[in-house]
C-alpha cells in the first residue's frame, strides 16, 4: 500500500489529528482563531490558491486533498511575517514548510509547481557535497523544465550571470566540483540516519 | 578595547567566488579594523536556507545546522557562533530553540550526529555580526573608527526579513526596527527614516522559482528608496542584496522603470568611513557600481 492510502485508512476523516502527528508544528494548527492576519501579511498573499488562515480552517474541515494538493504553502517566502503578526503566537511559516514536506512524501504535491521543483533541486544539490554549489544550483533551475525552456531562460537570464562573472560572485570553476565538506560522506551518514529515525517516528517504512 | 574571537559560521554564498564573496571581503575589513576575530567552523555545511524543505524533513533539516554547532562546539569552546548570512543565522537559532525545547529531537539529533562520531550539547549562543556590532562593540566604538564620514550621503535601511524575524535584534520592533539606520548614522550619512519598505520582503528564494512575483516585490523595495531620496541601499542580507541589486534591468524592461539603486553591506559602508580601499570594502564587487562611495574611497 502507498503512504498516501496507508495514512487515509489511518487516519480516516480525522485530517487535523494526521496533521498534528505528521506534519513539523503541526499541533499548532488547532490554535488558529482565524483572524486572517496571516493572510492579510503575506507578501504573495493574493498569489495564495488558499491563504494560510483558510488553510487551517480546511485542515480542520478535512479538506485533506484540497490542502495537500493546493499550490498554496508552495508560496510562502519565508519571510516570517505571519509569525512575527499572530496573535496566538502559532509558526506559522514552519506549519506551511511542513505541510509542503508531507505533501511531498505523499507524493501529492503538484507535479509542476515551479517552487517545488527548485526546493526539491537545492536539496539535491546541497545534499551532495553538504555545501550549495551555486553554478549548478542556477544551471539545474533553468533547466528543470526540459531543454528548450532552459534554453530560452538561460539566454534571458546571461546579462545577469554575465554581471555576475564579472565582478566574481561566480566561477565556472563551480561545473568542475567546487567548493564542499572534505567529510561530505560523514555528514551524508548524518541526514541518512536522521531520516530513518524521522520515518520511524511518522510511520513511514524505509522504501 | 581587547581582541573578540567568535566561532564564524560564513555560509555558501559567502565562499570564494560565490554570490556574497564581496560581502566576506568587506567584513574581514571591517573586523580587522574593530579588532573582531573570527575562527571558522571547521568543515561547516549549508544549513539548508528556509527552503530544504522539499527534499529534507524537519529532523534532516535541524541535523544540518546541529552539525555545524556540535563542531564549533568541539573546535571553538566558549566562542559565540556568529554568522554574516540573515539564512545561516536564523536556521542556526531556529535549531538550537528548536532543539532546547524538545529534548526527543535532540536526542534524534545526537543519534544522527553520532554516525560521524559527533555530540550536541547545544550550549552556544547564536548571534548575527550586527549583533556583535551593536550589543560587543557598541555604536560610540563603532563611530570612533571612522575616518572618512560618508557625509551627504542619504541612504535607506533596508532590513529585510530574516534578520529581524521571528527573532531579530534585541530591543528593535519587527515593524519599525531602527539599528540600521544608527549604523548609517554613526558613518556620518543620512538615513531615510520614513523609508517604507524597510523591513518587506524581497521574494527570499522564491526570486528564483517565482520571479515575477518576486521582482514586483522588488520593484517596490527599490522605488520606495527612491521615493525617500535615497542615493543607495544597504542591507544586512545577502539574499536581499542580491535580490534588489542583479533584476534591476529586468525589472526595467517589465515596468520601464530607469533603476539604477547601488545596493550595499553594512560592513561595506563602514570599511570605506573607516579609510579602507575600495578593493578592501569590496567595491569591486557592485554590479551597480557605488560611484559615490568609490569616490570617498578613493580621496
Amino acid at each position: 500500500m502507498s503512504y498516501n492510502n496507508e495514512m487515509i485508512e489511518k487516519y480516516r476523516g480525522n485530517f487535523l489529528k494526521e496533521v498534528t502527528d505528521n506534519v513539523e508544528e503541526g499541533d499548532w494548527v488547532k490554535m488558529c482563531m482565524q483572524c486572517g492576519v496571516c493572510s492579510g501579511s503575506c507578501p504573495l498573499g493574493p498569489h495564495w490558491e488558499h491563504p494560510p488562515q483558510e488553510i487551517f480552517m480546511m485542515i480542520r474541515a478535512n479538506k485533506r486533498e484540497e490542502v495537500l494538493e493546493s499550490t498554496s504553502m508552495w508560496m510562502c517566502t519565508s519571510c516570517y511575517n505571519c509569525i512575527a503578526r499572530c496573535p496566538r503566537g502559532l509558526p506559522i511559516t514552519h506549519i506551511m514548510h511542513g505541510l509542503a514536506t508531507y505533501s511531498r512524501r505523499l507524493g501529492l504535491a503538484p507535479q509542476q509547481q515551479p517552487t517545488a521543483k527548485f526546493a526539491q533541486l537545492f536539496w539535491n544539490n546541497l545534499a551532495k557535497t553538504g555545501r550549495v554549489n551555486e553554478l549548478k544550483l542556477g544551471l539545474s533551475l533553468y533547466f528543470m523544465n526540459g531543454f528548450a525552456e532552459g534554453v530560452k531562460t538561460a539566454l534571458k537570464m546571461k546579462n545577469i550571470g554575465l554581471n555576475m562573472l564579472k565582478t566574481k560572485r561566480m566561477t565556472p570553476m563551480e561545473m568542475l566540483g567546487g567548493h564542499g565538506c572534505k567529510d561530505a560522506k560523514g555528514l551524508q551518514a548524518i541526514l541518512k540516519k536522521a531520516e530513518e529515525l524521522e520515518n520511524v517516528r511518522i510511520g513511514k517504512s524505509g522504501a | 578595547m581587547a581582541k573578540k574571537s567568535y566561532s564564524f559560521y560564513p555560509g555558501c554564498s559567502s565562499q570564494k567566488a560565490a554570490s556574497s564573496s564581496n560581502y566576506q571581503v568587506s567584513v574581514d575589513t571591517m573586523c580587522k579594523e574593530l579588532d573582531i576575530e573570527l575562527n571558522e567552523i571547521p568543515d561547516w555545511n549549508c544549513c539548508s536556507a528556509s527552503i530544504g524543505y522539499a527534499g529534507g524533513g524537519e529532523l534532516p533539516r535541524l541535523a544540518l545546522s546541529a552539525r555545524n554547532m556540535a563542531l564549533s562546539e568541539q573546535a571553538h569552546a566558549g566562542q559565540d557562533i556568529v554568522a554574516t548570512c540573515a539564512a545561516c543565522w536564523l536556521a542556526t537559532k531556529e535549531t538550537q530553540e528548536r532543539l532546547h525545547t524538545n529534548p526527543d529531537l535532540l536526542a534524534e539529533t545526537n543519534t544522527a550526529l553520532a554516525e560521524a562520531g559527533l555530540k550536541l550539547n547545544n550550549d552556544k549562543n547564536i548571534r548575527h555580526m550586527v549583533e556583535v556590532l551593536i550589543e560587543d562593540i557598541g555604536y560610540e566604538e563603532l563611530g570612533s573608527h571612522v575616518k572618512k564620514p560618508l557625509e551627504g550621503l542619504k541612504i535607506a535601511g533596508y532590513v529585510g526579513c530574516q534578520t529581524n524575524r521571528p527573532f531579530g535584534i534585541d530591543g528593535e520592533s519587527f515593524e519599525n526596527p531602527k539599528y540600521l539606520d544608527k549604523m548609517i548614522e554613526t558613518v556620518g550619512a543620512e538615513a531615510c527614516d520614513s523609508y517604507e519598505k524597510k523591513v518587506s520582503c524581497c521574494g527570499g528564494a522564491l526570486a528564483f522559482s517565482e520571479p515575477e512575483k518576486s521582482q514586483a516585490l522588488i520593484k517596490d523595495i527599490i522605488e520606495s528608496a527612491y521615493d525617500n531620496g535615497a542615493d543607495m541601499i544597504v542591507t544586512p542580507c545577502p539574499v536581499c542584496q542580491m535580490n534588489t541589486e542583479v533584476y534591476q534591468d529586468q525589472i526595467n524592461a517589465k515596468y520601464g522603470t530607469k533603476f539604477k539603486m547601488p545596493v550595499v553591506y553594512y560592513s561595506t559602508l563602514l570599511s570605506v568611513a573607516y579609510g579602507k580601499s575600495a578593493k578592501e570594502a569590496a567595491l569591486d564587487g557592485q554590479i551597480i557600481r557605488a560611484k559615490q562611495l568609490e569616490d570617498i574611497a578613493g580621496k
